[in-house]
């Protein structure tokens, strides 16, 4: 690591995979805010608006930590990118200014009338507030998955003799034809994090005997969400992801199977540990011609695997990029499985007794996050070694000047930091969560109670 | 095309100084002029529901500055790697400070986000002085297009100097206490009681700091950089922006003697304007000037292509429209003096 490229490598994935913990839950619950504001509005029942307010705290935790690491994100590309930007600063700079300039704005001030002004707005223009929450977190997910999306597939651009790239069809950027399936699927992976989230604490309040009610609303809306999520994640969402891939980055298909040798009715892997220097998975377990089959829609379709390209397109990192594909799509398998069957017993009246599945619901609780996290981890690494696939290489979009020295420095007070904000986050979240949806009743951080201890 | 961009660039940014500037200023004073748990929570419900919006303003300013002179953003960012990082950290000291401190009501819990939230605050006022002040003194550019500053060398104004120089320190004491006292009038005129008071002197105190000051760095800076007096000298009309800027000054003492609250903090706001595109108006065509003048970024060089431009500035107009619509009616929704609870902690 005593290359400068690796530690800013280093930097970026670190900060954007802590940063990424929270969006995904504020852009999933921000979802079912809507939702349970929509029940209180039609039940007229203000068990739903204490649901909300609820949430509404946790969504505020998350939300705050979300802003403060999220501007290291689009300050990073300027500081440690600088090649990057300067080059392509005018294509991929046009939907990061739109994030700033149409979600931010709008996410910022009315979650701030959300969580403050409940009193002032009324029961319509509550709800009113929590959808433009919802809609601003949602547009700050498209631009950020079309900038993504740009750099995956870049379109609508043009090279000058300078080597500058410029924006030559501002719809193209925007309506790229890989946007639509990415932004769709990533979605989708944050609506499971929020119904997890939600489900596991509805689970957790059922198993404790506490806040009953509230549990039973926290269990059904999480499953019920999360199942339709669950399912579509995987089809037509993933599925269409795996064709834009197979079409366009056939090497990093290759790599992310663990496909080696080019073949027809190639086997799909489930395990085995790819052996890098000798081309071969190690103890595989395979589904013959499977991959074929859900590339081409053809048994004996023939696949290229990694020996149809030259080494210096494969992606660096082969190992982790085949792992973090195994686990995102290992972990989606899981959660439909999950979802199905808790929807089925809640269908058949059974959710809420049944322990096994409480239990299984709460426990399910990081999974989303890992199966987000490793879901880009597929992303990033499967486009590598390209920063902008096929137009400039990671190695040469870094800032020139910053080097290694520097770079380490920043990186561990962020590892610092970002330790401690963890903390902090894990432990507020927490103690919302032990307060429940009825503070008034249980609160030890209600004024009458705080003088008694004191 | 390029022109338009400078200018909207330089809006972006000075909105976003008169609006975080408010509550940076508010988190400088914070344990100064609150004392009790109630009086402190008067001065966080002062900004508490606009802060974060604010800061917004600081990225859509970076957005935009990242996709109209993606030249700047790249040379300007990587150069000022360090600070640039270090003002990250303290946003993020901040943010946690205002956002964490009244979930848990403890003797331990809330003092140590108030320190932190003032300290992160006062350091950050410091920074962006001190950021501004590198931008019209020169960095060392050269043929590639790059440079790096350390954080300092031997502080002097020469060939080899960092990020902080005494002049660049000198700015960003000036930052400092321009922003306490913006700070404090906004305090003033959303507080009643000890803390009003409070702060309505701290505004007047300081205003004689930053009266000396800004005399000092506005005559120190015509030698620092030669482009302010040349463009001064080539269109006159540009001293409407140092006027506006003396006429707010001025009104601000005005204001406080008169003890008109929202006068003297909109007052403030004209001040700060007025001497934010001074210098935008000083350093045209020049974006970020180089010690060797060939190398320095101009409009000219910096700006991405004129059709990335035409349609920026179509859905830009569109998406301020909207931010101004939705601030105003924030602004709108928390008008007036806050309330807060009466002393709900500690005994």
């Amino acid at each position: 690591m005593e290359q400068a490229l690796d530690v800013h490598r280093l930097q970026f994935a670190f900060t954007i995979t802590f940063h990424y913990i929270f969006p995904q839950l504020t852009m999933g619950l921000a979802l079912l805010l809507v939702y349970l504001k929509t029940k209180a509005l039609r039940t007229n029942d203000e068990h739903y608006n204490r649901a909300a307010r609820f949430w509404g705290r946790i969504f505020g935790i998350n939300f705050a930590v979300g802003v403060v690491t999220g501007i290291p994100m689009e300050f990073q590309f300027g500081t440690n990118w600088a090649a990057f930007s300067r080059a392509a600063g005018g294509v991929i700079g046009q939907t990061l200014a739109m994030e700033g300039v149409f979600s931010f704005f709008l996410e910022s001030s009315f979650l701030g009338l959300f969580l403050f002004g409940e009193k002032k707005l009324g029961r319509i223009g509550h709800w009113w507030s929590a959808f433009l929450v919802w809609l601003g977190s949602w547009l700050s997910g498209y631009f950020i998955v079309a900038t993504n999306a740009w750099m995956q597939y870049p379109t609508g651009h043009r090279v000058d003799s300078h080597g500058q790239i410029e924006l030559a069809s501002f719809w193209s950027l925007l309506l790229n034809k890989w946007v639509l399936w990415q932004y769709a699927h990533t979605m989708l992976g944050a609506v499971q994090t929020g119904c997890f989230v939600m489900a596991a604490v509805g689970a957790f309040y059922l198993l404790t005997k506490r806040h009953e009610s509230y549990g039973k609303t926290f269990v059904k809306g999480g499953v019920l969400v999360g199942v339709a999520a669950a399912i579509l994640q995987l089809f037509p969402t993933g599925d269409a992801q795996g064709k834009l891939i197979a079409d366009n980055q056939p090497v990093t298909l290759a790599a992310m199977e663990g496909l080696f040798e080019t073949q027809r009715g190639a086997p799909l892997a489930i395990l085995g540990q790819p052996d890098i220097q000798n081309h071969r998975l190690d103890n595989p377990i395979e589904i013959p011609s499977m991959l074929s089959f859900l590339t081409y829609k053809q048994w004996s379709a023939n696949v290229r695997g990694l020996d149809a390209f030259p080494q210096d397109q494969w992606p660096d990192t082969i190992a982790l990029l085949y792992y973090s594909y195994h686990v995102m799509v290992g972990l989606g398998t899981i959660f439909i499985a999950v979802m199905v069957l808790a929807v089925l017993m809640l269908w058949r009246r059974k959710l809420y007794d049944s322990r096994a599945m409480l239990w299984a619901l709460m426990l399910c609780v990081p999974l989303p996050y890992i199966a987000n996290t490793a879901g880009w981890m597929t992303a990033e690494l499967g486009r590598q070694p390209w920063l902008i696939y096929g137009l400039m290489r990671t190695a040469h979009g870094v800032s020139p000047r910053v080097g290694a020295g520097n770079a380490w420095f920043t990186l561990i007070g962020f590892m610092g930091l970002y330790t401690v904000l963890g903390i902090l986050w894990l432990f507020l979240v927490y103690r919302e969560i032990e307060d429940g949806p009825e503070p008034d009743d249980f609160s030890h951080s209600e004024p009458a109670i705080a003088k008694a201890a004191d | 095309m390029g022109t338009i961009w400078f200018c909207l660039v330089a809006i972006m940014l000075t909105v976003y100084v008169l609006l975080d500037g408010f509550d940076l200023g508010a988190g400088a004073i914070h344990l100064l002029v609150a004392k009790t748990d109630q009086e402190r929570r008067q001065v966080l419900a002062s900004v508490g529901p606009v802060w974060d919006g604010n800061e917004v303003w600081l990225l859509a300013s970076a957005g935009t500055l990242y996709f109209a002179f993606p030249v700047l953003y790249a040379s300007g960012f990587s150069g000022f790697y360090l600070p640039l990082m270090i003002v990250l950290w303290l946003l993020i000291l901040r943010g946690t400070s205002i956002e964490f401190r009244n979930h848990i009501i403890s003797r331990v819990w809330d003092p140590l986000w108030d320190f932190l939230f003032c300290v992160s605050s006062l350091l950050l006022a410091i920074f962006f002085g001190a950021a501004l002040a590198n931008v019209v003194r020169g960095v060392p550019l050269d043929a590639s297009g790059y440079f790096f500053e350390p954080l300092w060398t031997d502080f002097r104004l020469g060939e080899q100097t960092g990020i902080l120089d005494w002049y660049t320190i000198l700015v960003g004491v000036l930052a400092l206490l321009v922003l306490v006292m913006h700070g404090a009038l906004w305090v003033q005129m959303k507080t009643t009681g000890p803390v009003n008071s409070r702060s309505g002197k701290i505004a007047a105190n300081s205003w004689w700091g930053a009266l000396i000051l800004t005399a000092a760095v506005t005559a120190i800076t015509f030698r620092v950089q030669p482009q302010v007096q040349e463009n001064f000298v080539t269109w006159p009309w540009g001293f409407v922006f140092p006027l506006l800027a003396i006429g707010g000054f001025a009104g601000v003492r005005f204001e406080l003697v008169r003890r008109d609250e929202r006068k003297a903090f909109f007052a403030s706001c004209a001040y700060l304007t007025g001497m934010l595109t001074s210098v935008v108006f000083g350093l045209y065509p020049l974006v970020l000037p180089a010690r060797n003048p060939v190398y320095s970024l101009t409009v000219a060089n910096a700006k991405a292509a004129d059709y990335g431009l035409k349609v920026g500035a179509v859905w830009w107009s569109l998406g301020i429209l909207l931010a101004t619509g939705y601030f105003t009616y924030v602004y709108r929704s928390f008008a007036g003096k806050v309330v807060v609870a009466k002393d709900q902690t500690h005994p």
